[in-house]
Formats: C-alpha cells, sequence, structure tokens
C-alpha cells in the first residue's frame, strides 16, 4: 500500500483534491488573466521580513512560493572562524524566541564527539530551561494565532504570560532572549535560591493561561471555520518535505524525538504524553501545540521536584579541543526537529557545522500547502505552520 | 550510562540496509549513527531504495561538504603579514570519499525511528549530481541552497534559483576557498586584544 492510499479523514481528502484541481487549472489555462499579489517582505502576518509571492486566478492562489532571505546571517560559515564554546552564542539567535534550546543540540553534539557527559544535575536543569523556553516561544504563538483572525485580546494574555517565563529564564542564566548558558560538559552556573518555587509558581499560571486560550479561541466559531479544513497537509507529504515537531504530529505521525531518541536529558524521567491529531488541517497544528505547551509545564512540574544534587560542570578541560569525526544530534525544538551537523578535526573550531532547522523544512511545504486556497487562508496556514525567520534563514 | 550504549540498538538493519543498496554502495561507517556512501551514478536510485524499499520516508536535510581545508585558516592571519603554510590536504570524513565535494542527507523511518546519513561523491569536474527532488519533495528547496552556497549543480532540478543571496553574487559562500571578509579587513583580536582598554594603563582619563 502506497503512502497516498492511507486512509485520509474526508475533509482532508477534499482539500487535497481541491490543491490538486488548482493544480490542473494551471495547465489547462494559462491564458488566463491572473494576478500576482505580492505579501510581504514587512506584513504583520509573516513575524519578521518574509515575502510570499501569490499568482492568482481571483480569490483563489494559484501557485505561491515564499521569498526568503531578508534574515540570512550566514551562521553556517561563522561557525568555521568560532570556537565551540563561541558557537552557542551564535545559535542562539536562530530561533530567538526559544533560544536556550538552539544551545543544547550543538553542545550535545560536542560533548559526543568528545565523549563527555553532563552530570544528572545539569543535565536535568537543561531540560527544564530547554522546556521552558519551549513554553516561552509556543504560548506566544498561542496569542498571535488570534491576531491573524482579527482576535486582538489573546495575544495580550501571551505577551503577559510569557514575561513571568521570561523572568524565570532570566533569573536562572542572566539572559532574557539570549541566555547563552549552556557549556560543553554542564551549565554555567547552578540555580538560584527560590527559583524553583517561583517556577512552580508560574507553570500554574501558564496552565490558567492554557485554558484561557483554550477557552478564547479553540471553541470560537469563527476560528474554528477559519482553521479547520484548511491547509490539510496529508501524512506522505509531511513526511516527504521534511515537516517536523507539531506540524508533523498534527497530520498523524506519533513521532517526538524527545521520546523517541534518547539524548543525555532528563525527559524520560518525566511521566508526559505525546499528543498527535489526525486531521493535519491549521486547527489540528494549533491544538497540538497548545496540548504540547500543558505538557511542557507538566514536565517542568515533575523535574523540579526530582534535581539530583551533585556538580553541574563535568570535568573538561579549559581549552576545547574536540576530536577529530562527525555527530549529528538532533532535539525536538519548540519549532521542531533542530539538530547540527558538527564535523570536526580535532581543532578549536568546527569543520564544518550543518544546521539543520525546523522551519526551513516546515515552510518548504508552503508553495505545496497554499496551492487552491483562499487569500485569507494564506495567512492563516502560514501562522499555523508556525517558523521564525531567524529559524529559516539561520 | 554512555550515550554511545544509549543511543546503538536504533539501528537494527545495517545488514538489511547494506544489503537492500547491494553493489551501489562504495562504503559504509557504523557508529551511534549509520554513514553510508553510495556511487554517484547511483545517488538518485539510492534515495529511492532508501525510501521505498527500507521505508525511510521523512527527510531530514541535504547538503554538502568542501573537504579541502580553508588556505585562510580560521581567519586569525594578521593581513600585514605575508599567509602562513597551511595544510591543505583535502582529508574525508566518516565514510571516505575521493572528491573535493560531497553531498550528505539525512532520512528516517518515522516508524523504527532507525535513521541513515547518506553520502555521495560529486565529481571535481562536472561538480554535478541527480536532483532527488522527486524521491523527496522538500530535496527542493536544500539542492537551491546547496548550490547556492557550494556551487553544486544538481540535474533535473526544476528550479535553482538562489534563495538568500542576489542573483549577481559571485563566488560561493561555504567553500572553503571563498574568504570570510569580516576576518580580511580586520586583524581579530581574540587572541591579542589590540585596543587599549578603557581605564587601562594607556588611558589618561582620572582616577579621582
Amino acid at each position: 500500500m502506497s503512502l497516498t492510499d492511507r486512509v485520509l479523514g474526508d475533509r482532508q481528502r477534499l482539500a487535497y483534491i481541491a490543491s490538486q484541481a488548482a493544480d490542473a487549472r494551471l495547465n489547462v489555462e494559462l491564458e488566463t488573466e491572473g494576478m500576482t499579489l505580492n505579501i510581504g517582505p514587512q506584513h504583520p502576518a509573516t513575524h519578521g521580513t518574509l515575502r510570499i509571492i501569490a499568482r492568482l486566478d481571483g480569490e483563489q492562489v494559484v501557485w505561491a512560493e515564499p521569498s526568503c532571505g531578508y534574515m540570512h546571517r550566514g551562521y553556517e560559515k561563522l561557525a568555521e572562524v568560532r570556537t565551540y564554546p563561541q558557537v552557542t552564542s551564535l545559535v542562539n539567535r536562530i530561533d530567538w524566541l526559544g533560544s536556550f534550546a538552539n544551545e543544547v543540540p550543538f553542545i550535545l553534539a560536542a560533548e559526543k564527539l568528545m565523549e563527555v557527559e553532563a552530570p544528572p544535575r545539569a543535565q536535568h536543569i537543561r531540560t527544564i530551561l530547554f522546556e521552558l523556553s519551549r513554553i516561552a516561544n509556543v504560548s506566544l504563538f498561542l496569542g498571535d494565532l488570534g491576531v491573524q483572525m482579527g482576535a486582538i485580546t489573546p495575544v495580550f494574555f501571551a505577551f503577559r504570560d510569557r514575561e513571568y517565563v521570561l523572568n524565570l529564564i532570566e533569573g536562572a542564566t542572566g539572559g532574557r532572549f539570549h541566555p547563552n548558558f549552556d557549556r560543553i560538559g554542564g551549565l554555567k552556573d547552578d540555580l538560584p535560591k527560590g527559583w524553583i518555587a517561583e517556577t512552580k509558581a508560574v507553570m500554574k499560571k501558564l496552565r490558567n493561561f492554557c485554558d484561557q486560550i483554550e477557552d478564547l479561541l479553540f471553541g470560537n466559531e469563527i476560528f474554528q471555520s477559519r482553521t479547520r479544513g484548511i491547509g490539510v497537509i496529508p501524512r506522505d507529504i509531511a513526511l516527504q518535505y521534511g515537516l517536523s515537531g507539531a506540524n508533523l504530529r498534527a497530520s498523524g505521525v506519533d513521532w517526538d524525538l524527545r521520546r523517541d531518541h534518547p539524548l543525555p536529558m532528563a525527559w524520560n524521567k518525566a511521566d508526559w504524553k505525546v499528543w498527535t491529531h489526525p486531521d493535519g488541517d491549521s486547527f489540528a497544528r494549533c491544538w497540538v501545540r497548545l496540548q504540547e505547551t500543558r505538557e511542557s509545564t507538566r514536565i517542568v512540574d515533575q523535574l523540579l521536584d526530582t534535581i539530583p544534587s551533585g556538580p553541574i560542570m563535568a570535568k573538561v578541560p579549559k581549552i576545547i579541543k574536540v576530536p577529530e569525526g562527525e555527530a549529528w544530534v538532533s532535539t525536538e525544538n519548540p519549532l521542531g526537529e533542530m539538530g547540527y551537523y558538527v564535523v570536526s578535526r580535532g581543532e578549536l573550531g568546527p569543520f564544518r557545522v550543518k544546521i539543520r532547522s525546523a522551519s526551513f523544512n516546515n515552510i518548504s511545504v508552503a508553495p505545496w500547502a497554499l496551492r487552491g486556497v483562499y487569500v485569507p487562508d494564506i495567512i492563516t496556514i502560514l501562522a499555523s505552520l508556525y517558523f521564525i525567520l531567524g529559524d529559516i534563514d539561520r | 550510562m554512555s550515550t554511545t550504549s544509549e543511543t546503538q540498538p536504533r539501528i537494527t538493519s545495517v545488514a538489511e540496509v547494506k544489503a537492500a543498496l547491494g553493489d551501489r554502495l562504495v562504503d559504509s561507517f557504523h557508529k551511534d549513527d549509520l554513514w553510508l556512501r553510495v556511487r554517484t551514478d547511483a545517488w538518485k536510485s539510492s534515495m529511492r531504495t532508501l525510501r521505498d524499499t527500507l521505508g525511510f520516508h521523512y527527510f531530514c536535510f541535504l547538503s554538502a561538504i568542501d573537504w579541502m581545508p580553508s588556505p585562510y585558516g580560521r581567519g586569525e592571519d594578521d593581513p600585514t603579514e605575508p599567509p602562513p603554510e597551511r595544510d591543505t590536504t583535502i582529508r574525508q570524513g566518516y565514510a571516505g570519499g575521493a572528491t573535493r565535494m560531497q553531498v550528505f542527507a539525512r532520512v528516517t523511518n518515522p516508524v523504527t525511528h532507525v535513521s541513515v546519513i547518506i553520502k555521495a561523491d560529486v565529481p571535481d569536474d562536472s561538480l554535478a549530481i541527480e536532483s532527488i527532488h522527486d524521491v523527496y519533495a522538500g530535496a527542493n528547496w536544500h539542492e537551491r541552497e546547496t548550490h547556492e552556497m557550494f556551487g553544486i549543480g544538481f540535474d533535473g532540478h526544476p528550479d535553482l534559483r538562489n534563495m538568500y543571496l542576489p542573483m549577481d553574487f559571485e563566488g560561493f559562500p561555504l567553500r572553503k576557498d571563498f574568504p570570510l571578509l569580516a576576518r580580511m579587513v580586520k586583524p581579530w583580536p581574540g587572541i591579542v586584544d589590540v585596543e587599549p582598554l578603557p581605564g587601562g594603563d594607556g588611558d589618561e582619563g582620572g582616577d579621582e
């Protein structure tokens, strides 16, 4: 059985056929009087500077393509002239809403090559901070989601509650957006006094926030009609475009790197659930992210209770030389699978770093997903795919 | 509890992968991941086998490596001095190789969660390889990026426009012989600080 024959929901099938019909029409009616619509580079719905060029036939998109590159900073080249500890301050800026989560896979890749492992306490705190950056990142997504559809209120809740999480990250690391806190072999510092109790209180607030968003948005009729059955991405398309994270799970693939790819982190020490949704539409992607935020607050709560005692740094030399070899480590970042392919030549800095960022793959499906949709749906589909511009361009 | 031993059981089908690829496989390397190197002319058919026979449906990424060490080192040379002699022997990584440029990709089986990293040599003279965008649709953008950054051609790719740089940009930024200009115009102060620190010995400012 080929993957395309897999049972899709009726809604999915209809949207699938609609997009193919648009494709067919492109071939037949080449001489139609179309219109080319340029969205961006500056547009409130693009979360930065992304330009979308759409060719329209009436209200329907016949062909659309995002045009990237407004945020390209060349981190792969820059990493080649930096030492390993310096690279973390670069990769911090890839997905700027969940910075700490960008550092972790790079550090883990370097540790893998050096065959050192962070002590259990450091692994534990890493995981907590990782999940906190996920909460900070995705809570903003949940608030921003309403704005794309004309609901202004949720974004204020989101900014208010994200502030609590950012304060926690600042309290532990000293940096609100760019912590640069992860070190090869452990962490820069231990947690400050009183941080654990404060975090627990904030997690409670964040769970309330999730409930609020669910009441405000997910039950809302307008929201549902704007997202349900719109932008359906079937399982096989999601896989071959390399969609990851919530986008993939919303298409029914039960795969979470935190659970399925064991890493020296503490996710397996908490009891949590991987959420999936069979529909693959915009609503499913938003819904999975909402559940994941809840799940993250539960992970943090459980891990806070079980932080082991001990050192936070393993014994690593002051000047870090990483032995020759190649390593790939990826983690389940707020946006999806974020990985680093590090090639080392036994020098102070990496020979080559390939940064596999989630948004690049997630947005590469846009030309496929936008075919046949109506102009206002471009915004909801792109919003539900959820990308950060720095994560596309690197 | 070491990372390696914990991740080892993930690759359970090394023999299976090798058997399916047959004589298209040139070399392989198995640590905690599985590296495969296939013949250049079998790049696309190997990817197809991986997807259809072995169920590697998830496309993770595709990129390239330039194995020639940079003639500029790590950009820490003094621009007023003649550049030092550097070893520029090409030495490929895991699973070997015979050319300066290699493309590599990573694909995953979403059911068993087994992944492989697959490499192929890119001939030095033609600098081109088959496009796999019709095997994995997601490779389309990755090939565009690789073409832009390394100058590697992908035969059969529908549209190799630049993604990031202007179309008239000259050079291929991720090649090792492309200088990082920011490091060329000003000596890197990373080793010795060349500027006096405020409040240091050279500073006349008062201590009052």
